[in-house]
């Protein structure tokens, strides 16, 4: 059985982690070396990577763990106290709030999401934007399953509040 | 409110996350509540919003070209191509030489990366101008700190009666793996010890001992299934009498 190429494996992965490089790092040309750093990276430690494991998940660790140990990356995640990842998973959340989701258009969210710290951020992109399971999310970050799920709670809810609190802006900005 | 029970299931269930007996269970209760209805509507609404305003950037030609340039010009993996070689004992001796001098010097370049890191690590550590996550000179505030961000635990110095005071620590990736890293101040000079997992293809090969690199002073050992660093720019003496405590402690 001829064994996938890095460029097989790597190539179609190359618009998803320009856009979550971007996100990460707010910034175009930090994003665009963050990519090819992680390219770089890839490449070199592919003779390592076990096959049959989950090369997306690999892919975007790297890419992540670059990103933290760069400047922004060092700067920007610091002050955020991510790990009180206590598993305190919701009660129903009280208030349905597809109104405010319904206003709120998608430049709106895109600004709560640029708003949100890198680790809520993150998450997000990687469950919605990545469609990645929980599993795959614990892989990429390497963080217990139980994490996963605690902090995703946690950016979703800080994503409403940044919604809720735009919406009013707006409200009284009229 | 009564549908407390279905609460940490609502957020799962929308994310396709449950298996099939409880998401069945979810969709039957669903059926009966307007309220968790309702919030799972929100849920996917919120779920369908951020994927929109997620997929928002797009990778200049530029770049795209640069990384496929980069990825294209490697060759394939050698694995469908092995039995060939085998086949010709001749070039299997050739090629087997020809590896194991490749090995010897990859093996050389790996451990000077490494080394090399690490004295990033450490230099990128005390430029920031946060150099610790936690601040503290107490070992039983800085260890307990840890716990939940790496996986795993480590014990750490008594130093009174020491040169070397703890200034602090923060979590360290090598290699994409995660650590401590640990900041200790002797006579206004700061040291930093690291402890990796010994499990990773960078570390767990390393030999133990001394070594001098890009003007730093490493120490490096293995101990529990940890991988000690001591890196700084005091004396290899120093140095030394910080891991020796790190060695009791552990």
């Amino acid at each position: 059985m001829p064994a996938a190429t890095f460029e097989d494996l790597a190539m179609p992965l190359f618009d998803q982690l320009y856009n979550f490089a971007r996100w990460l790092t707010q910034d175009t040309t930090e994003a665009e070396d963050l990519v090819q750093e992680t390219y770089t990276k890839a490449l070199r430690g592919f003779s390592s990577f076990q096959a049959g494991t989950n090369f997306r998940a690999w892919m975007y660790r790297i890419l992540r763990n670059s990103f933290l140990s760069s400047r922004t990356g060092l700067r920007t995640t610091i002050p955020i106290n991510t790990e009180e990842d206590e598993m305190l998973l919701p009660a129903n959340s009280t208030t349905p709030e597809s109104v405010l989701i319904e206003q709120a258009d998608r430049e709106t969210v895109q600004h709560a999401l640029a708003d949100l710290p890198v680790p809520f951020r993150e998450i997000l992109l990687l469950c919605e934007v990545e469609e990645m399971s929980y599993q795959e999310i614990a892989e990429t970050l390497t963080v217990p399953m139980g994490t996963v799920m605690s902090r995703l709670f946690r950016a979703r809810r800080a994503l409403r509040d940044l919604l809720r609190n735009k919406n009013e802006e707006g409200r009284h900005g009229l | 409110m009564g549908c407390e029970r279905w609460g940490d299931k609502l957020g799962a269930y929308a994310d396709g996350e449950l298996d099939r007996a409880d998401a069945n269970a979810v969709g039957l209760h669903l059926r009966e509540c307007a309220v968790c209805a309702a919030d799972v509507l929100d849920q996917v609404q919120m779920k369908r919003s951020v994927q929109m305003a997620g997929r928002r950037y797009s990778a200049s030609t530029d770049l795209r070209n640069r990384v496929r340039e980069l990825v294209a010009s490697k060759p394939r993996r050698q694995t469908g191509r092995l039995w060939k070689i085998l086949l010709i004992p001749a070039l299997a001796v050739l090629i087997l030489s020809v590896a194991v001098s490749l090995y010897v010097k990859r093996e050389s370049a790996r451990r000077h990366g490494v080394y090399s890191e690490l004295a990033d690590l450490h230099v990128a550590a005390l430029a920031s101008a946060t150099p610790v996550d936690v601040l503290s000179t107490d070992r039983h505030t800085v260890k307990p700190w840890f716990q939940g961000k790496i996986p795993f635990s480590f014990n750490l110095p008594e130093l009174q009666g020491s040169e070397f005071t703890l200034v602090g620590g923060r979590v360290t990736y090598l290699a994409q793996t995660p650590g401590a890293h640990l900041i200790y101040q002797v006579r206004k000079h700061e040291v930093s010890v690291f402890i990796f997992q010994d499990r990773g293809e960078e570390t767990a090969s390393l030999p133990s001992g001394p070594v001098h690199v890009l003007s730093f002073n490493v120490e490096n050992w293995s101990q529990n299934g940890l991988r000690y660093f001591v890196v700084g720019d005091v004396g290899s003496e120093d140095i030394e009498g910080l891991s020796r405590l790190l060695r009791a402690a552990g």
